[in-house]
């Protein structure tokens, strides 16, 4: 559930929504609206659709905004706030704009006993993000704690966007950060 | 094949021979190594008849609670004018676990054909594979193993040419350890937020869309795969001769603080100390092993002592005073600080508590919240107490298990390490109601 300090609701929240009223556009168009339509074969109900179609206003736009979620509700035929309460439960759907790069180290307690607060210090560290959630000043970066990622026997696994990166360590992480443009 | 190390004699490499085997992912390459030759013996088969050799095979859940796979495979009622399902639990979240990604990312092919098997056999013409949102390179190996069995004509409206109906999708999640409880799953694969639902009604009368259905672990599938082409007396042949509910062979995944952290597969019934001495290199060169659990976050802490005597199966474990759970093992060693460790532990169920129920949702902010207080120097020996008695009341009452899995490891962890709780109280604590009242 997205609550609690290493969620993306917590330090994110104090984000600036700087996009939220700009008028939304259209997600479910052309390929992405066919893509959708094959989604819908898979199961017996609209509904069951809902997970994947955020998945691809996410992947279309960095984030999913209320408009998103307005747009998502109407081709499934539920409501708005509907389609809210189940974004808000699942902790990778961004409600806010995030950095360019969104960074997450898991901490939970295989990898920390491997070290793995130290290769979140060095990660907030090296992208000047300062703190926990917040975007860096230039809008690269964000970065946050998240459990376990299913990968613990390659402490520390660390995801960049869609990226799964294994055997992290504060060493390594200048150079991850090197090859990002 | 192990993976990432190299496979040890002493394994039994059934379900990870292909670990680390690039082309075993490609429907051409499963097919060189036997692949699809199981399904196409079961579509030839009688459901009933793949239910019973499951049956005959003793095999075990291997998502954490261990229920006998054939038993829960005859609770589909065939015939019933029902459309069945049956969900493939791919969400491997439980801290230690990973080895369902291994399966996934190195033998895609033999979780599609586990499943196919799965569906036909509970009567289903559709199975859902749930894979967890951050595997994405898991889900981009099952998509494509998907994609390559419908175009080969081995999934489909006349799967393998047999005229039988088998559909097989992926499904991603989102981010949210709870959806590997099995309604939880259900209810995340309809659209909805992943709260856990009330039981009874069990899957098998009314599980996803309302319909019977039936849910296995990624392991428990492949293994009942490979017991389908290759009988349930071969199965057998792995455990210990003297405890026949435990057979076959299980994948441990080993991580922290220990010389190769990886996937291994061993007997039913494999001595716990050359496991982790032998296979996995012991601790850490200067390093001491100080506590290990066995099987996921979830199950019991054991000292090293207590691990060294443990057999490694169903029994095994709880007789050593913990579980094989899903075969996560977490070993600590003598540099951790298990209050430090279980406080983090508690963050995690905190963190995932989805909050339905006022036990779990309060039991495990107050239980993380009394630990952390400990760990930074601020604790009192009363602290213990009420961690304990939270403990109790967060066991047993809630709609499912997470509630008293938080409750786990710190109960195990005060009767253990007590001693390390208490170097961190500060002597002025120790007996509040008298340094109250000195000067
Ligand atoms: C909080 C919680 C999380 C769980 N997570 C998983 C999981 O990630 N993967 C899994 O296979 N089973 C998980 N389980 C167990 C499932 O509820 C279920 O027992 C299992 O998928 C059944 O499959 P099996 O009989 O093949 O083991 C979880 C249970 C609970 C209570
Ligand atoms: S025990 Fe916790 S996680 Fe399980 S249903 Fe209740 S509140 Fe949710
Ligand atoms: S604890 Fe870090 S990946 Fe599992």
């Amino acid at each position: 559930m997205s609550h609690g300090p290493s969620a993306s609701g917590g330090a994110l929240a104090r984000a600036p929504h700087a996009h939220d009223d700009t008028p939304h556009e259209p997600v479910f168009v052309g390929d992405r609206a066919k893509d959708l339509d094959a989604i819908l074969l898979k199961y017996p109900t609209k509904m069951a659709a809902l997970l994947p179609a955020l998945w691809i206003v996410q992947e279309a736009r960095g984030w999913v905004s209320e408009g998103g979620m307005a747009e998502v509700a109407r081709v499934l035929d539920l409501t708005p706030a509907y389609v809210k309460g189940v974004v808000s439960f699942y902790t990778m759907y961004h409600q806010h704009p995030v950095g360019k790069y969104f960074v997450q180290v898991c901490t939970t307690t295989p990898c920390n006993v491997c070290g793995a607060e130290d290769v979140v210090n060095a990660f907030l560290q090296h992208t000047r993000c300062g703190e926990l959630g917040a975007t860096s000043a230039d809008g690269r970066f964000t970065v946050i704690e998240v459990e376990c990622l299913g990968a613990c026997g390659f402490a520390t696994p660390v995801m960049i966007n869609s990226d799964f990166l294994e055997s992290v360590t504060p060493d390594t992480v200048p150079d991850i950060l090197a090859e990002l443009t | 094949m192990g993976y990432p190390h190299q496979s040890h004699p002493r394994e039994a490499v059934v379900l990870s021979k292909y670990f680390g085997d690039a082309e075993a992912r490609t429907l051409a390459g499963w097919k060189a190594r036997g692949g699809y030759q199981a399904l196409e013996q079961a579509l030839g088969m009688a459901p009933a008849d793949i239910v019973t050799i499951v049956k005959d095979s003793g095999l075990r859940g291997r998502g954490g609670a261990g229920f006998p796979t054939g038993i829960k495979w005859s609770f589909m009622k065939p015939g019933d004018g029902k459309p069945h399902y049956l969900c493939c639990n791919a969400d491997e979240s439980e801290p230690g676990t990973f080895k369902d990604r291994e399966i996934m990312r190195w033998t895609p092919h033999a979780l599609v054909e586990g499943c196919a098997i799965g569906a036909y056999a509970i009567g289903a013409e559709t199975a859902y594979i749930y894979i967890r949102g951050e595997f994405t390179e898991p889900l981009e190996w099952m998509n494509k193993a998907v994609k390559e069995a419908y175009a080969a004509g081995i999934l489909g409206p006349n799967a393998m040419g047999t005229g039988k109906r088998v559909d097989v999708h992926v499904h991603k999640g989102a981010g949210a350890y709870i959806c590997g409880e099995e309604t939880a799953l259900m209810n995340s694969l309809e659209g909805r937020r992943g709260n856990p639902r009330i039981k009874p009604p069990f899957p098998a009368v009314a599980g996803l869309f309302g319909k019977p259905t039936t849910i296995n672990n990624v392991e428990t599938l492949v293994a009942a795969a490979q017991i389908v082409k290759q009988g349930a007396a071969w199965y057998k042949q792995w455990g210990r001769a003297d405890n026949p509910k435990s057979t076959g062979t299980k994948l441990f995944s080993v991580c922290g603080n220990i010389a190769r952290p990886g996937n291994y597969e061993v007997p039913m019934g494999f001595p716990f100390k050359d496991f982790l001495w032998e296979l996995c290199g012991g601790p850490l060169p200067g390093r001491t092993i100080k506590a290990v659990i066995p099987g996921g976050s979830s199950v019991p802490i054991i000292t090293a002592e207590e691990a060294e005597g443990a057999l490694m199966d169903y029994e095994g474990f709880v007789a050593a005073g913990t579980m094989l759970g899903s075969g996560g093992v977490i070993v600590f060693d003598d540099a951790q600080n298990m209050v430090k460790q279980i406080a983090r532990l508690a963050r995690f169920y905190a963190h995932e508590s989805c909050a339905q129920c006022s036990q779990c949702r309060e039991g495990t902010a107050w239980t993380t919240r009394i630990l952390e207080r400990i760990r930074d120097g601020q604790g009192t020996m009363e602290d213990l107490d009420t961690l304990l008695s939270i403990g109790e009341s967060m066991t047993g009452k809630t709609i499912c298990v997470l509630s008293d899995s938080c409750a786990v490891p710190v109960s195990s962890g005060i009767a253990k390490f007590r001693h390390e709780f208490e170097a961190l109280i500060p002597k002025s604590r120790h007996r509040v109601a008298v340094s109250a009242g000195a000067a």
